[in-house]
């Protein structure tokens, strides 16, 4: 069974290209554009990958995050974080949150399937 | 015998010297005070070009062919007339694509071909091993002339003795521990080496003061005068034909055929590019170089013939060499010191060239036959090791070391067949196989990696079998009927004669060929075949160098003050830091303050490289730009690419360049972390909020080019897709730099003002047709409330226009999405107008209107949709009212949509209205 | 800017005017063997028109570049 990935970020167009290249690769995409969305569509069907940009609308990413996190049942999921800031502060934030693996943009293509690839090859 | 012990202590004197020299180079390169950042350093270290080839064998072949000897430098001469087209070239392509060889460069032109690198490599490696030997023969044949001293008597020729009785393996030996200990104590990625190039600067300069010396002890010594030597020389025998052409010693067709070779030779021999392109510091120096070198080679040449005829006069015919002339002559008249001047000058002449050779070789060897070789090889798993220095510095230790004693093989076997200037032409005519390749790569953007590697394939077999091989004949390593018959006696395969063609000399016979062929092969090829797009990102690269990077510094010239610069670096560095660093850098110009310095282009490139260490380069920029005077970025060039969109790729290319600045820009940052936290504190992050808002964009430009790039099979209406959201983001990536260098330019009081008396209902009318398609668009109405009369105000009209456009694109964007209506209206207060527009969206919170007049700060951070917009339209406007003395502001309630005003003073307008209204009928 | 252009144009005229003098037609006009002031009128001509070449590329190098 593929794997299921949430795709949380408020840019369409950056959107598209993410839904096309984790298409291609073959996991099954959902998309929130805001971090309240996300969370509503973690809770509907929890994914086993949310890629979470941190700058969201409404919930931020490092809320979003923070909530998972605080859910025991959602242990499990992994969180890469995806932001344009690519501060060490940040970075240790995200990670302190409880994300698994951080990727600034912009972003390599491969690198980013690389990375998710190994994220979901850990369970 | 004393003189023997005084002839070595000299050579290993003299070779301490130039490890001295080097040493200090290099540790002053260290320590960041270059002492060959300097164009006569650059010029001189050029003189390479001048090896033992030149001491010695220039005399040698004018005792045989007159004036013929001049050709070789004539041509450089020539070619340094184009040094500013095209070595400047060379060196900017080389220093943007950081190549270290002419191989590297080939490669790299051709869509980085290690196939092509390697043939490259093959062909120079094979080209110049015979000019090695010719060194090797120098240096050992000299020593042992001197070694006779005061006898006169030709050497043996080393065949005669075992290779362990054999100076010239000691030689061999001695030079490439030499080269070894030079050229290859550290790794260096830009494949630099300072210190090389400053003891090779003096070798010039000790070359030529030997050769002057010589020259002029004979010309004004022994004779009175250039005019007396060429009195007594008319009585030898067959002086008239040394002293023309035409005849059998050169005629016009060898003599144009030498001086195109040369010219070639300048650019291509593998230690002429080393020294010109990889080791240039600065490409103005190339400017100096384009005199200074042709003068040396004058210099060098104006005693050749006075020197032969002396030789000539003073040997009986036939007992001495007249390669030997420049040290036998010394030795004949007892001048020990001359003597010994000369061989230093001929040691270095020849050490020169072989150090800067074999380093050359040597790279290239490493870099574009071994390592692309040892990287595949899986079982070594040498991809995955950590430091490959340690490897990497042994095989060009032991390229080096080969280089030299395959030189010495060459030398024992076929040293003897030919005088000095002939093995010196075969090399020659060997780098001359580059030329269609490299200049063709430089001018031509059609030229493919198939079109280069058959060009050069061809073109070196032709060399290989219309010059090697008969001079492996001549040696006796192939029967000698194979030059005379042909092989298997088939005539038209004459190597010297090829299909038939005679009349030519040997050098020229086989450049005709070999360079046809190559021409013929390469463009044939090329305009038959297909580039790959990598091929054709890599020649636009190439053939617009100047255009693609040219931007650089030249175009920054003479719009900066040097306070605001030195303001601004200060800025991020420490203003303390900023000054000590501004006044290191006057000194280093001779200057006595930073006070002296002139804002030239110079002075911003070092600015710039000062910030970029702060905050990388391409914030950098961004920052400069606010302080001189603004410059287009050049996107407008890189839209103009994707408006085809066969050349995406390229542009994606060039975004992988740009994206890995931005992530350099990124790391420096965290570095910096000390200094942006004073920033945070100041609350001026305006710089990671700009590469913050580039990011965006650019994020969804970078995903697409390459998905473009691995999907080549994608349908054509989702590429169209995807081109079109490249070029929307590019659009709004352009939209972002420009509007942050227009605030930039109103923040610190740049930008021109065309200030005149306005009808506002005419600049309202302007605004209202301007953005008529996107309203209609949109599906928004907007209608105008205007009183029938509106007094003048003063304004830019474009800038005033400019903020109107801002508001009602704003309104546009927060308008109610089923009716949206807009409404424009006027009102004529006692001292000023009031200009509101008002939309009906869901307007803006209290909490956030002040901030939305903040840069990159938009109302919508915190909703549910992101509205598009560079978050800079608001302060711009704000900036620009501000400026004609009015006030922008904003009133909304939740729900209740939001009413943007501005007023602009009346107060003065209307007396200039006054004053228009007579001269122009204003229609007041 | 401008002044570049047009020192890279001076530099290609002399480049074209050095392969001139250099030459065919011109090199046989001096390839009679004659003498001036007692040197050879070829090794004299090469001479001098190399040194003139080299003072013309001074004068465009060095007086365009301030």
């Amino acid at each position: 069974m593929s794997k299921t990935v949430l795709i949380a970020d408020d840019e369409p167009n950056i959107v598209i290209s993410l839904e096309f290249l984790l298409e291609q690769a073959g996991y099954q995409v959902m998309v929130a554009h805001d971090g309240q969305e996300a969370l509503e569509s973690i809770e509907r069907q929890p994914p086993d990958l949310v890629l979470l940009d941190v700058m969201l609308p409404r919930l931020s990413g490092f809320d979003v995050c923070q909530k998972i996190r605080e859910n025991p049942a959602w242990q499990h999921m992994r969180i890469v974080m995806l932001t344009a800031k690519g501060r060490e502060v940040e970075i240790s934030k995200g990670l302190a949150l409880g994300a698994n693996a951080y990727i600034t943009k912009p972003f390599s293509t491969q690198e980013l399937l690389a990375q998710i690839g190994a994220q979901l090859a850990v369970d | 015998m004393p003189l023997a012990g005084l002839i070595l202590l000299t050579s290993c004197a003299y070779l301490g010297i130039l490890f001295a020299i080097a040493y200090w180079g290099d540790k002053r390169a260290d320590a960041g005070r270059s002492i060959i950042a300097n164009p006569y350093i650059y010029a001189l270290s050029m003189a390479v070009y001048a090896t033992s080839w030149t001491f010695y064998g220039s005399v040698g072949r004018a005792a045989v062919s007159g004036v013929g000897f001049l050709p070789i430098y004539l041509g450089p001469t020539l070619m340094a007339a184009l040094f500013w087209l095209v070595l400047r070239k060379m060196i900017r392509i080389s220093k943007a694509n950081r190549i270290t060889s002419i191989a590297d460069f080939i490669a790299a032109r051709y869509g980085k071909s290690a196939l092509l690198g390697g043939l490259v490599t093959l062909i120079a490696v094979v080209g110049v091993i015979p000019y090695i030997a010719l060194q090797l023969k120098a240096v050992s044949s000299s020593f042992l002339i001197l070694w006779q001293y005061p006898t006169i008597q030709m050497p043996n020729s080393g065949q005669a003795l075992g290779p362990l009785q054999d100076t010239a393996l000691y030689v061999a030996l001695l030079l490439a521990t030499f080269t070894i200990l030079f050229g290859t104590r550290h790794l260096d990625a830009t494949e630099r080496h300072e210190g090389m190039v400053a003891a090779i600067a003096f070798e010039s300069l000790v070359k030529l003061l030997a050769f002057l010396a010589v020259g002029l002890y004979v010309t004004f010594g022994l004779y009175h005068g250039f005019a007396d030597v060429f009195e007594q020389a008319a009585r030898l025998p067959d002086v008239d034909q040394l002293l023309t052409l035409g005849g059998p010693a050169g005629t016009y067709g060898s003599w144009v055929s030498l001086i195109f070779l040369s010219m070639l030779s300048i650019l291509f021999l593998p230690r002429q590019f080393q020294i010109s392109v990889v080791e240039n510091v600065n490409e103005n120096h190339v400017a100096k170089a384009i005199w200074l070198f042709p003068l040396y080679l004058l210099a060098i040449n104006i005693f050749v013939l006075p020197i032969t005829f002396a030789g000539l006069m003073h040997f009986p015919a036939g007992t001495v060499d007249a390669d030997t002339f420049v040290l036998t002559l010394p030795m004949a008249l007892r001048q020990e010191s001359l003597a010994l001047l000369v061989f230093v000058g001929g040691l270095s002449a020849a050490t020169g060239m072989v150090i800067v050779e074999t380093i050359a070789l040597s790279t290239m060897i490493c870099n574009d036959l071994a390592m692309p070789l040892l990287l595949r090889w899986k079982a070594l798993g040498l991809a995955q090791r950590a430091d490959l220095s340690g490897l990497l510095l042994g095989i060009r230790r032991g390229a080096i070391l080969l280089l030299m004693l395959l030189g010495y093989v060459y030398y024992r076997a076929a040293g003897e067949a030919y005088a000095l200037v002939s093995i010196g032409l075969v090399s020659f005519a060997a780098v001359a196989q580059f030329a269609p390749a490299m200049l063709g790569g430089m001018y031509w953007k059609q030229g493919t990696r198939a079109g280069a590697l058959s060009g050069l394939s061809l073109g070196f077999l032709l060399w290989l079998y219309t010059l090697l091989l008969p001079a492996f004949a001549k040696s006796g390593w192939l029967p000698l009927s194979f030059i005379e018959q042909g092989p298997l006696a088939i005539a038209w395969l004459k190597p010297l004669a090829l299909f038939g063609l005679a009349g030519l000399d040997e050098i020229g016979h086989s450049l005709f060929w070999s360079l046809l062929a190559n021409l013929g092969a390469y463009v044939g090829v090329s305009l038959f075949g297909r580039q790959s797009s990598r091929e054709h990102a890599q020649a636009l690269l190439f053939v617009d160098a100047f255009k693609v990077a040219g931007r650089g510094s030249s175009l920054w010239r003479g719009s900066a003050s040097v306070t605001e610069v030195i303001a601004l670096v200060g800025r991020f560095l420490g203003p303390a830091r900023a000054r000590e660093a501004f006044a290191g850098y006057a000194a280093q110009r001779g200057l006595a303050s930073a006070a002296e310095l002139v804002p030239d282009a110079d002075l911003v490139h070092f600015a710039e490289q000062q910030l970029a260490g702060a905050i990388g380069a391409a914030s950098a920029r961004v920052m400069l730009a606010s302080v001189v005077q603004e410059e287009p970025l050049g996107m407008d060039e890189v839209l103009g690419i994707l408006d085809e969109a066969s050349q995406v790729l390229a542009y994606s290319r060039r975004l992988e360049q740009q994206s890995h600045e931005l992530e350099v820009a990124t790391g420096e940052l965290r570095a910096a972390n000390a200094r942006l936290q004073e920033l945070d504190r100041l609350k001026d992050d305006f710089i990671s909020t700009v590469t913050h808002e580039l990011r965006t964009p650019l994020t969804s430009i970078r995903a697409f080019s390459e998905i473009l790039n691995d999907n080549p099979e994608l349908d054509p209406a989702q590429r169209a897709r995807f081109v079109g959201i490249i070029v929307k983001e590019s659009e709004r990536l352009t939209r972002m730099i420009n509007q942050v260098l227009d605030l930039a330019k109103l923040e610190s009081g740049r930008a021109e003002w065309h200030t005149s008396a306005l009808d506002l209902k005419e600049v309202i009318e302007d605004a209202q047709a301007t953005t008529s398609q996107l309203l209609q668009e949109q599906g928004v109405a907007l209608c105008l409330e205007l009183p029938a009369q509106i007094p003048p105000v003063l304004a830019d009209r474009d800038r005033l226009l400019q903020v109107l456009l801002n508001l009602i694109a704003n309104a546009v964007k927060f308008c109610d999405r089923e009716a949206g209506r807009i409404g424009i209206a006027v009102q004529v207060l006692p001292e000023a107008l009031q200009v509101d527009v008002r939309d009906n969206g869901c307007g803006i919170d209290p909490a956030d209107q002040q901030t939305i007049f903040e840069k990159f700060r938009q109302a919508g951070d915190n909703l549910t949709e992101k509205p598009q917009g560079t978050g800079l339209g608001l302060p711009i406007s704000r900036q620009i009212i501000e400026h004609f003395g009015g006030r922008l502001w904003v009133n909304s309630a939740r729900g209740q949509g939001a009413t943007f005003s501005f007023t602009l003073p009346l107060g003065q307008a209307n007396a200039a209205a006054s004053d228009a209204g007579r001269e122009t009928e204003y229609g007041v | 800017m401008a002044n570049r252009t047009l020192r890279a144009q001076r530099l290609v005229a002399l480049f074209m005017l050095g392969c001139l003098l250099f030459s065919y037609p011109l090199l046989a006009l001096f390839d009679s063997g004659g003498e001036v002031f007692g040197i050879p009128l070829l090794f004299a001509y090469l001479f001098v028109a190399w040194a003139l070449l080299i003072v013309a590329m001074i004068l465009v190098v060095e007086c365009s570049s301030r």
